[in-house]
């Protein structure tokens, strides 16, 4: 960590511009945060950097707005039923600890390969991850929407059938959003996982809202909504642990909570108009799209490390801005989906609404 | 969006949060220097940032939430997701 004093030096000028931005990017990440549980942090952090926010003032300051604005969120959607607090704390422990271990491994990477070599590693790592995870989600909500069973109720998935069938006496917990109880033994491996995710790739979610689907069998609703909780955990334990080293940088987080509070309010209501399937259809299409972003900056890397031609600077910058432009994509059109699905909902229950008053006249 | 809900909505309650929060965010940016030179020390000064973000999370998150009421923006009646 640098030191704290130096820092001070290091944060920015802001100007109504960067405000008015990072309020613009906090709104649409806070919007598919409150659908989907988390997202928008990928793209929070390099739009700091854009600024010419150091990169760890970047990650201390999205993580010290991330924890109020999925306290508010988690929150908005216990009023709907949708949050499982006991299941959200428990992963959230454990995903700390994944947090911890997880930037031990990427300090280690970075002392033996150097920056080249961590952003390598990351990249890697959301390219694998993305490309499996986000797949299966994406096929997942495609099979709902072909089979035409959207309106059904989720069926659990076998491996959490076999999880939750499994008993491990002095370990076996209750869950509400299962209806059943499961071994912990299981859990705090996905919390952890979640959380290393987290600590490399900045956006937990993408295999803790999975994990609890399917393999857990937490109803997708319910699973989005306990990530906020997670989220939180999360948050508040990494923020403590920058602001140590006085890294926050208070009016950036601040600026940015200002948006997201208005966007997380937006994406919880939005949740109540959709379809469950709805919310795998978002977190796969970000995923996914997220993905291309990613493997677009991967060969620079690789020729950074000298494994494959050396690419020429122009491509390099080229190749980087591309990839920040998908990656804003991706939020945009996640925020899209939402926006229409509830608009589509909304409309949905106003003609059932004027149908029921007929009826009733 | 559903704004004939036959209940009233909280205008008065919005405004109030809404102009804590103005108050809240004034102050922040008029004094930035201040608050990157007592925030950025680390230490047991971590409090305060940590304490910072629960304040605004609880006066702009109770404003943004009777924004999208007195805008008609609410949750759906009979939801259809979730239990």
């Amino acid at each position: 960590m640098h030191d704290a004093v130096a820092q001070v030096s290091n944060f920015i000028d802001l100007n109504s511009m960067t405000i008015g931005y990072l309020f613009i990017v906090g709104f649409v990440g806070g919007l598919v945060s409150g659908f989907i549980g988390s997202g928008g942090a990928f793209v929070m952090t390099p739009a700091m950097m854009s600024m010419g926010v150091p990169g760890l003032v970047a990650v201390a300051s999205n993580m010290c707005h991330k924890f109020p604005k999925a306290l508010i969120g988690s929150i908005k959607r216990a009023k709907y039923g949708q949050v499982d607090v006991k299941l959200g704390v428990i992963l959230g422990i454990s995903a700390e600890a994944g947090v911890l271990y997880g930037a031990s491994i990427q300090e280690k990477i970075k002392a033996t390969y150097g920056e080249a070599g961590s952003n390598l590693y990351v990249s890697t790592a959301f390219v694998i991850i993305l490309a499996v995870v986000g797949g299966w989600v994406m096929f997942d909500a495609w099979k709902t929407y072909k089979g035409g069973n959207s309106n059904e109720e989720e069926k659990t998935s076998k491996l959490a059938l076999w999880v939750q069938s499994i008993n491990i006496p002095g370990t076996m917990v209750f869950f509400k959003s299962m209806n059943a109880r499961i071994s912990v033994l299981f859990t705090i491996p996905l919390g952890f996982a979640t959380g290393m995710l987290a600590a490399t790739i900045a956006v937990g979610g993408f295999i803790g809202v999975p994990s609890m689907i399917y393999v857990m069998g937490v109803p997708s609703m319910m699973a989005s909504a306990t990530e906020l909780v997670i989220a939180f955990v999360m948050g508040l334990g990494g923020s403590f642990k920058y602001a140590m080293h006085g890294l926050v940088d208070i009016r950036l987080a601040m600026i940015i909570l200002c948006g997201s509070l208005f966007g997380i309010q937006l994406g919880a209501i939005g949740t109540t108009y959709v379809k469950p399937f709805m919310i795998k259809v978002v977190m796969g299409v970000i995923m996914l799209i997220v993905l291309v972003s990613r493997a677009l900056v991967v060969p620079v890397y690789m020729s950074q490390l000298g494994l494959i031609e050396t690419i020429a600077e122009p491509t390099v910058k080229m190749l980087k801005n591309v990839s920040f432009g998908v990656m804003i994509l991706a939020l945009l059109v996640g925020a899209g989906i939402v926006l229409h699905a509830m608009w589509q909902g909304k409309r949905a229950e106003k003609l059932a609404l004027a149908k029921e008053g007929l009826q009733i006249v | 969006m559903g704004s004939s809900h036959g209940h009233k909505k909280p205008y008065m309650k919005a405004l109030f949060f809404g102009l804590i929060s103005v108050g809240l965010y004034a102050a922040l940016l008029v004094n930035q220097d201040y608050f990157n030179n007592t925030f950025g020390k680390g230490g047991v000064y971590a409090f305060l940032p940590i304490v910072t973000a629960f304040v605004f999370s609880y006066v702009h998150g109770t404003f943004t939430g009777d924004f999208w009421t007195v805008m008609g923006v609410e949750a759906a009646k009979k939801t259809k997701g979730g239990k």
